[in-house]
């Protein structure tokens, strides 16, 4: 065969989520100079594209390198990567009204197809260099998607904050990484994995790499940009934000501590409890003095943040089976609730938890919607979150850390505090109750993918068991 | 006979009870529905009966096991003993008092209802699970529904008991969960399970056991409200509409009786000697500081509340002394206590819709215009002062002479004051019965309607039960023998 033949199969097969995405890209632009105005059109055209990455999805994953060793794929990261385009679509079908009616339809999807295939390259680097540069094509079209609604003051000042805190995390990021290449002289994952912990120089520069994906995970201390983003940017955006760009960011993080840096471990399990401490103490004490609902998201988010870097504390294979498996279940569950709280705000304009006061007499679905996620992200069962967070746990009770383990499970009595809030809220009388929310076709289809997953995934053992596989395989 | 019936059959009422639409047909179809799973626990009890004689002191006679997570080894095992299955009868006669006490609920019927039936399957889950993660989980499957039934449907200070409740049993079930998971990790490799018949074979270190014994303790202790963790009973308890506080006090406190019983004593049974001491301590404490404080009880509601604290301290005291009676005691006590408070709880809320109170003060003479409840009344209230015939007269006689099988001054002690509590319980007791039933009546009294059908059937069932256990408890003492008595060989056999 010749060589050409050769390379281009691996090629297409390796990257070829990156190439959809790539080639959807350039359609757009092309479609945007030649002025195409429909909405209809261009949402068709990228559900096809939705479409297609999931079909390909289904073809047997390869591993493989390409590029000179710089980017991989194997079974996990496309695992990965398939359901964060999942959450992806579902965040499609709740704001498919919103998007109908938005006016800037292309710059929403050049934009998000511009992250995401940031995303996916992150996922699937090998080398700083290019994990950089994702890392940059994913913060800045976000950043950009933050100020969408161009006459909102709160949607400027989320979209500065965005992107001034990124460009600091990029810019610790880069300090890290040009001492890690002093140290070591390649930067290659697999150069480093070899590293040892000789010197504070070491230490300095992984707590400076570590410190910019603390950024992109919102960890305390540097959570600061999350609730203001999350508040002024449309709910759209925030959803993206908070499960895909989340999910997208603890996969890579779990990849940089395990497989490159496994020889720093006694430095980043301290770290990490700490951190993990911190944050979920932080975010659980926000959140329940929260009354807009975005704020609340975004400071209960950040606690389930701590919860999955105190996962990824185990070192082993059980825990990054089950800090993945979380992830896909914390994105459900976050999905319905973002999507109950969209559907509401883009018809009503209202987001205070306050509103929410008995809103079950008139929208029953979306009233146990909301409160089956609530339910799943406080962790209990007999939904998803429970065994998500059960396993995230049994992973961090490995070390035999007792007081984190207990600390761990009284922060769920708070946790549980403030999302019960809510649910109640729902099921009191009002005297301005919310009117009657109709839902179309794709809201009704959101609504029930998450729910099926949330009650199902849990008890299907499968499941988790095909992730471990992937994760050994890895 | 399949023991997932027993969870099946509720799932299937809730699955129907979605479909419907008429309030009506929901009440009826969790009617027969609950009447549908007393029937298959009686079933159970004859076959398990059948099969007690021809075979040798075997701990668990059915069991099921089908694999959940196999890379975790969390298999979804269940299986039944003496113990889980009266305690299972319990539940499902507590279920079926339960539901016909509802037939008046106005708002968001079906909901109601859905959330009853979901509190029972955990309740019917954590009696039959064989290991220790699918205990874990049916045992918090129960505490959302709890937090919703009182924070929709309750009365008073609902929002803050509500919180108190599902924060404090959350909290429960962290320590519950740090013991399972430290428990796992600490044994070597070989040995790692999460089974309770794997783990009940295997010789658990003791350092290992006296380190896990207190955080289990200190989690189903709070369950079963033992002393210093007793503070979500009261107001929890006196919050709930009535069916929640039936089916909190009948069968929810009964977890943690029944998770001490089954994880903590028979899992590790050389911590449950080491701390014996102490925990007969806490049981007797809770036992008289529940009955004082009983006494100063004014709402119906709070009296029958801190005297469940008081009752239940019996359990705690009986699991402390280690001996075959003490113990018996202890699991009639789990169902005789739960089949007597739910009747309390039943009544009270029947009184309440009539007089629009509970306070005791403003109430009196209703032996004549409401003579089956206020019958009822004076019933329930002979039994929880330990009338001999009635169930609580047997269950804590049991603990009381299992006490005296110990010898030394301390056990001897702690049995006296316990005894002592018995008098308290008259007192207060006594009192307020008489309060409420004798006495003149007001004029506006006459017009209380007597009791309805459903308020009957509800009441005549549990006085039922608790005649049967009370005349004739060898029945229940024969179930729960066998595997009582594996216990104490099993700490007989530690030492």
């Amino acid at each position: 065969m010749p060589i050409s033949q050769l390379m281009i199969l691996p090629f297409l097969s390796l990257m070829r989520t990156e190439l959809i995405v790539t080639g959807s890209l350039l359609l757009f632009f092309v479609l945007y100079l030649v002025q195409l105005k429909s909405n209809r059109t261009l949402l068709t055209l990228l559900h096809s594209m939705w479409l297609m990455v999931l079909i390909t999805a289904f073809i047997s994953p390869d591993s493989g390198t390409l590029f000179a060793d710089t980017f991989k794929s194997n079974g996990l990261i496309s695992f990965e990567k398939t359901f964060l385009f999942i959450f992806f679509g579902i965040i499609l079908c709740f704001n498919a009204d919103w998007l109908l009616q938005q006016k800037n339809l292309y710059e929403f999807i050049i934009l998000m197809l511009a992250a995401l295939l940031g995303i996916c390259m992150l996922l699937s680097s090998k080398h700083f260099l290019l994990l950089y540069l994702s890392l940059e094509l994913t913060a800045i079209p976000i950043a950009t998607l933050c100020v969408l609604e161009l006459r909102k003051r709160a949607a400027s000042e989320a979209g500065t904050k965005m992107i001034f805190s990124s460009a600091f995390a990029s810019g610790i990021l880069l300090f890290g990484i040009s001492l890690m290449y002093g140290l070591s002289g390649s930067l290659y994952f697999n150069d480093l994995s070899v590293l040892k912990l000789n010197s504070s120089l070491h230490a300095l520069a992984f707590i400076l790499i570590f410190a910019a994906f603390a950024f992109k995970l919102s960890l305390v201390p540097f959570h600061l940009w999350t609730a203001d983003v999350y508040q002024g940017s449309p709910i759209t955006i925030t959803t993206f934000l908070s499960v895909v760009s989340k999910a997208g960011s603890a996969f890579i993080l779990l990849a940089i501590l395990y497989n490159v840096f496994p020889n720093f471990e006694p430095l980043w399990y301290n770290l990490i409890i700490v951190v993990s401490v911190m944050t979920i103490l932080i975010g659980n004490l926000f959140a329940i003095r929260q009354t807009n609902v975005k704020r609340f998201l975004a400071f209960s988010s950040i606690a389930q943040m701590g919860y999955i870097i105190a996962g990824m504390s185990a070192f082993s294979n059980e825990g990054a089976s089950a800090v993945i498996y979380f992830v896909t279940i914390y994105g459900f569950s976050n999905l319905i609730v973002f999507g109950v709280f969209a559907l509401v705000s883009q018809l009503t304009g209202k987001e205070e938890i306050e509103d929410y006061r008995g809103f079950y007499h008139q929208n029953k679905l979306l009233s146990w919607s909301l409160a089956i996620g609530l339910i799943s992200l406080a962790g209990i069962p007999p939904t998803a979150g429970f065994f998500g967070k059960f396993l995230l746990m049994t992973a961090a009770a490995s070390k035999i850390n007792l007081y984190f383990v207990i600390f761990l499970g009284l922060n769920l009595m708070v946790s549980l505090y403030y999302y019960m809030r809510i649910v109640r809220n729902m099921f009191e009388s009002s005297d301005t109750p919310l009117q009657t929310i109709k839902l179309n076709l794709a809201a009704k289809t959101g609504i029930y993918l998450c729910i099926a997953s949330i009650l199902l995934l849990g008890f299907i053992g499968w499941f988790y068991d095909h992730i471990q596989q992937l994760v050994m395989l890895n | 006979m399949s023991l997932y019936l027993i969870l099946l059959f509720p799932s299937l009422t809730i699955a129907l009870l979605l479909a419907l639409r008429s309030s009506r047909a929901v009440k009826w179809v969790s009617f027969v529905g609950s009447l549908a799973q007393l029937a298959l626990l009686i079933a159970f009890y004859f076959h398990f009966k059948s099969l007690d004689s021809g075979t040798a002191i075997k701990p668990f006679k059915y069991q099921e096991q089908i694999t959940w997570f196999p890379s975790v080894d969390i298999h979804f095992h269940i299986g039944i003993d003496g113990i889980a299955l009266s305690l299972m009868l319990l539940t499902a006669v507590v279920m079926m008092g339960a539901v016909l006490v509802s037939w008046n609920i106005k708002t968001l019927v079906k909901e109601y209802f859905i959330l009853l039936i979901l509190l029972s399957i955990g309740a019917y889950g954590t009696f039959m699970s064989l290991n220790l993660i699918v205990l874990f989980f049916f045992l918090e499957v129960a505490v959302i529904p709890k937090f919703l039934l009182i924070s929709i449907w309750g009365s008073g200070n609902k929002k803050y008991s509500a919180n108190k409740l599902a924060i404090m049993l959350i909290g429960a079930s962290a320590f519950i969960f740090t013991g399972m998971v430290s428990l796992y990790f600490m044994l070597p490799e070989g040995e790692r399970s999460f089974d309770i018949i794997q783990l009940s074979q295997t010789i658990i270190d003791t350092n290992i056991q006296s380190l896990v014994y207190v955080l289990i303790f200190i989690g189903f202790g709070t369950f079963s409200a033992v002393f210093p963790f007793h503070n979500w009973v009261p107001d929890g308890h006196s919050s709930a509409p009535t069916a929640g506080s039936m089916l909190l006090a009948g069968i929810s406190m009964k977890l943690g009786g029944f998770g001490l019983l089954r994880v903590a004593t028979y899992l590790f049974p050389l911590a449950a000697l080491q701390y014996a001491e102490i925990v007969i301590a806490l049981g007797a404490v809770s036992i008289l500081y529940g009955a004082v404080v009983t006494m100063m009880q004014k709402d119906l509601k709070y009296l029958n509340a801190y005297s469940s604290i008081s009752h239940c301290g019996f359990i705690i005291l009986g699991m402390g002394m280690l001996t075959q009676t003490a113990l018996n005691g202890a699991v009639i006590q789990l169902i005789s206590h739960g089949i007597m408070t739910a009747l309390f709880f039943a009544i009270i809320g029947m009184i309440y819709e009539r007089t629009h109170t509970r306070t005791i003060g403003e109430m009196s003479g209703l032996l004549t215009t409401i003579p089956f409840i206020s019958t009822m009344l004076i019933i329930v209230g002979l039994c929880s002062l330990g009338l001999p015939g009635m169930s609580g007269f047997v269950s804590e006689m049991l603990v009381l002479m299992g006490c005296f099988e110990k010898q030394s001054l301390f056990h001897r002690a702690a049995a006296i004051l316990s005894a002592m509590s018995i008098v308290i319980t008259a007192v207060y007791i006594l009192r307020a019965v008489t309060k409420v039933t004798m006495g003149d009546t007001h004029g506006s009294q006459i017009a209380y309607r007597n009791a309805s059908w459903n308020e009957k059937l509800a009441a005549l069932l549990l006085v039922a039960a608790i005649f049967i256990i009370g005349l004739y408890p060898q029945w229940l003492v024969d179930l729960v023998s066998n595997d009582t008595k594996l216990i104490i060989d099993k700490i007989l056999l530690s030492k």
